[in-house]
């Protein structure tokens, strides 16, 4: 269905007449824009048949975030086609479809809305100067409606169909005119999600559903001491069970992180598996096994003693010499937690000579192919022109399948036999093998003058470091912004104020976990500035508003929460009401949550307010189910077991013993989304980090119990 | 061999008799809409019908199955407009969409054995499903409209009218 070569691209796009393909920077045809992006690949969005049909191409792979409608739905806006007409199709990483196939860090529309409108405004208007030059009318006695241009004075139409042969000819407009956004007929209302009713009746395919004539299976035993590596196997046993075709070492490789397991192939998954569990291998742990967090995060405590790696100075923290009285400290700890995407880590792959073809559920189609921003395809070990990657709908992602080890991995199995291979992690492999959220420690401390303002706030980061462990070759002795993420760019009003980081080394494989650092750094900063507020005798709202003199994002978000939330009714005795807030790369949200004490003593979460700054809003409902969903992953990781590694290995398996939030535990949800203009932000993690302590501030607030760590039991507060 | 019906359609398995049901569904028949999530019965993404009951696939040897009348997310309507169906799209409850086959099984149970779910009932009879993107929130509302939709659909056999009054 998608070409891949580019000089295919073209000839359709000027020569042959029987479809037209507009994009972001077309070169060398009849079609010429470098309006839009002044460099990179020309990244076509819309395809136009003279048979009528209209494609438009999602470049960001669908995991539950929504863009299979919202990335067709700002095009569509402007292009005057509605998602009812159009096939949507989601890119697989393909050349000419450009570097930033990816989803990640809630980028999707934050970084594209404009680019996107105008793809479809240009597009729209080249149509138009076709049909109008048919007509022999002027171009702006026309407009364009569902995919049709309309002569206004006759009622004449053309559809954009019939328009193809002679749009190829015409230049895209180098500025299109872009819809004022009253006339909005998509963006910002509640439109059906296409994917939907493929989600109900089982017909969407994920990765781990592919299926290829003559496929084989494929389950792999690798260390269970973390970073341990395979050091030599005997697979007599399993080579007896009827079905099984062969046994054979195979790499992992993420990042820093390289070992070596023991691939079992067979002609089903369960005969695999049951296979797996004959193998008789001998593990090359490297020390590895006396490995314990309970002991690392005693070293981490130490560390927080080193000064560590500046991150922000502002003013002079370090020469205030406030009197003791007028200052207060706090340490506060997080736990690691495991991405535990419901579709556990799969992937298909056939090599065919030096030609390899690979099925799977990632978030970074073009990294794979070779066409991306970094160079892991190599790992792959086949050349970017002999990749093709067939990208399916995701069954979560979480940022785990921002890494492709499970797809190198797949790749080096099925270069051991000629039919297609389906490698399926099972839920234990997916659980016990990592890459997790780092735990992360923080040493807060702030002060305030003799009038009682607060002028100065120091916050020190000490944790491993993301970076570190997915680019080898990163310099430890500079900081790694991910680990600071945020906390120097709060926009309170603080004169002096301090954020550093001290580096922890780290075997345990770690990676981006949905908002990122800012999934822990924000309840620390957060519970934190609460901790401020009651030191000044002050409501925890009024205190953060008088540290936003100015005016900012954060300051407008937080007057709508207090009225959002209704922050200023009382609540009955036993009912208790915290806040926080968190700006960083991805957005800006802040939350109210309410909590009751119950006559046993436990809390429960009642209720949660959460405001989302989003600039532009293109489907309000689905805002709505990502912020909810935000609310109740945070609320997993703030209540539930983390991930702990005693001997070495990882002490949970499944969900029996890394539980998540089910549906009797979920507190009601009210959502308000601004849309006020300005920038755009993101809306898949922002809903995460202000919820944590916003519960944690809560709990305070009606026990007086202060928690300073994740995770916490609320039947013991 | 193992003699299945599966959505009314009789299979013959030649498969060691204790795969689990999930595998046989999934790898053999080929019916992808049933789901592994945890392979131990925690998660709920492998729910079928089994002579009309919820039961987790994972953990059924499909030996138990032989025999038996299955019924899997693919066989749950003709045209994907069960009750429960209709009121997931109506409210657009899936994210990723991974568990909802699971959801959507363990519902329609719910909902054939009690036509009137409290919030309760609904938290109590769908506990052992998990939507990891956490869309519980619309589970539980898409479940009373699916009531609603059950008992028009009971009264007039008019699904696509009651879709339309359905207050959301």
């Amino acid at each position: 269905m998608i070409q891949v070569s580019r000089r295919r691209f073209i000839k359709n796009a000027g020569g042959a007449g029987i479809a037209l393909w507009l994009g972001i920077n077309v070169r060398g045809t009849t079609i010429i824009t470098t309006n839009i992006v002044e460099s990179g690949n020309f990244t076509p969005y819309i395809l136009v048949e003279s048979g009528g049909g209209i494609t438009i191409f999602n470049t960001k792979p669908e995991m539950g975030q929504g863009t299979f409608q919202s990335i067709p739905a700002i095009i569509a806006e402007e292009f005057e086609v509605s998602l009812e007409q159009v096939s949507i199709k989601n890119t697989n990483g393909e050349k000419p479809f450009g570097n930033r196939q990816r989803a990640g860090g809630s980028s999707s529309i934050r970084t594209n809305y404009t680019d996107l409108r105008k793809v479809g405004a240009s597009a729209k208007e080249v149509f138009i100067k076709a049909a109008s030059a048919r007509w022999q009318v002027e171009a702006y006695d026309c407009y364009a409606e569902n995919g049709k241009v309309i002569h206004k004075p006759t009622d004449r139409t053309f559809a954009y169909g019939e328009l193809v042969a002679d749009a190829s000819k015409l230049e895209l407009p180098k500025e299109p005119k872009l819809k004022d956004p009253k006339d909005f007929k998509i963006l910002g209302k509640m439109a059906k999600r296409p994917d939907v009713p493929l989600k109900t009746n089982g017909s969407v395919q994920f990765g781990i559903d592919v299926q290829v004539p003559g496929m084989l299976y494929a389950t792999v035993a690798r260390s269970p001491v973390i970073g341990g590596t395979m050091k030599s196997f005997d697979a007599s046993e399993a080579m007896k069970i009827p079905g099984v075709e062969k046994v054979v070492p195979v790499e992992r490789i993420m990042g820093r992180y390289h070992s070596v397991g023991v691939a079992v192939i067979a002609n089903s998954y369960w005969t695999a598996l049951k296979a797996r569990k004959t193998l008789k291998i001998e593990w090359d742990n490297k020390g590895y096994e006396n490995f314990n967090t309970e002991e690392y995060e005693k070293h981490l405590h130490e560390l927080s003693n080193e000064e560590g790696l500046i991150d922000k100075n502002i003013g002079s923290v370090d020469s205030l010499n406030l009197p003791l009285a007028n200052t207060i400290e706090a340490f506060y700890e997080t736990p690691m937690v495991a991405h535990h995407t419901l579709e556990p880590m799969n992937c298909v792959a056939q090599v065919r000579g030096d030609q390899v073809e690979i099925w799977t559920s990632t978030q970074v189609p073009s990294s794979i192919t070779g066409n991306g921003e970094n160079d892991v395809h190599k790992y792959i070990g086949f050349t970017p022109d002999n990749i093709k990657l067939h990208s399916t709908f995701i069954g979560g992602g979480l940022g785990r399948r921002l890494n492709v080890d499970y797809v190198i991995e797949a790749v080096g199995i099925a270069k051991n036999v000629s039919q297609p291979v389906k490698v399926v992690w099972s839920r234990e492999d997916t659980t016990e093998l990592g890459p997790y959220r780092p735990m992360t420690f923080s040493q807060l401390k702030g002060g305030f003058s003799e009038e009682g303002k607060l002028i100065s706030f120091q916050h020190k980061v000490i944790s491993p470091s993301f970076q570190e462990a997915m680019t080898p070759g990163f310099d430890i002795k500079k900081v790694d912004g991910t680990m600071v993420e945020g906390i120097g760019e709060q926009a309170y009003e603080i004169p002096n104020l301090k954020t550093s980081y001290v580096r922890a080394d780290f075997h345990v494989p770690v990676a981006a976990w949905r908002s990122v650092t800012s999934s822990t750094l924000a309840f620390c900063h957060e519970c934190f500035i609460d901790e401020l507020a009651h030191k000044a005798n002050k409501d925890p709202m009024n205190f953060r508003l008088e540290l936003l003199s100015k005016p900012s994002d954060l300051k407008r978000v937080l007057l709508k929460t207090r009225d959002f939330s209704r922050w200023d009714d009382p609540l009955p005795k036993n009912r208790g009401r915290g806040m926080a807030q968190w700006e960083f790369f991805a957005g800006l949200c802040a939350q109210v949550v309410e909590v009751t004490v119950q006559p046993d003593h436990s809390i429960k979460v009642d209720k949660v307010f959460a405001v989302i700054d989003l600039g532009e809003v293109v489907n309000p409902d689905n805002v709505k189910n990502q912020v909810e969903g935000a609310v109740v992953m945070a609320l997993g990781a703030a209540i539930k077991p983390g991930i702990t590694i005693k001997d070495g290995k990882c002490m949970q398996h499944n969900f029996y013993d890394s539980p998540l939030i089910r549906i009797h535990e979920v507190p009601e949800v009210e959502v308000l989304i601004l849309a006020e203009g300005g920038k755009v932000k993101g809306v898949g993690e922002p809903g995460l980090p202000a919820f944590a302590p916003a519960l944690a501030n809560a709990i305070f607030a009606v026990t007086g119990n202060r928690i300073r760590k994740m995770p916490f039991d609320l039947k013991k507060v | 061999m193992i003699s299945l019906n599966v959505n009314q359609k009789t299979y013959q398995v030649d498969v060691d008799p204790n795969m689990p049901l999930l595998w046989v569904i999934r790898d053999i028949i080929g019916l992808t809409g049933t789901k592994y999530g945890c392979g131990v019965a925690q998660c709920g993404a492998c729910t079928v019908h089994l002579n009309g009951e919820a039961v987790r696939s994972c953990v059924t040897k499909v030996s138990r199955a032989g025999g038996q009348k299955i019924v899997t997310i693919e066989g749950l309507s003709e045209n994907n407009d069960h009750p429960a169906q209709l009121a997931w799209q109506q409210i657009d409850v899936p994210q990723c969409g991974y568990c909802h086959s699971g959801q959507l099984m363990s519902a329609a149970v719910l909902l054939r054995e009690n036509p009137n779910p409290t919030d309760e009932d609904i938290d109590e009879a769908m506990s052992g499903n998990i939507c990891r993107c956490g869309t519980y929130l619309r589970i539980r509302k898409a479940i009373h409209i699916a009531a609603e939709i059950q008992k028009t659909k009971n009264n007039t056999g008019q699904i696509k009218n009651a879709v339309s009054r359905v207050e959301i």
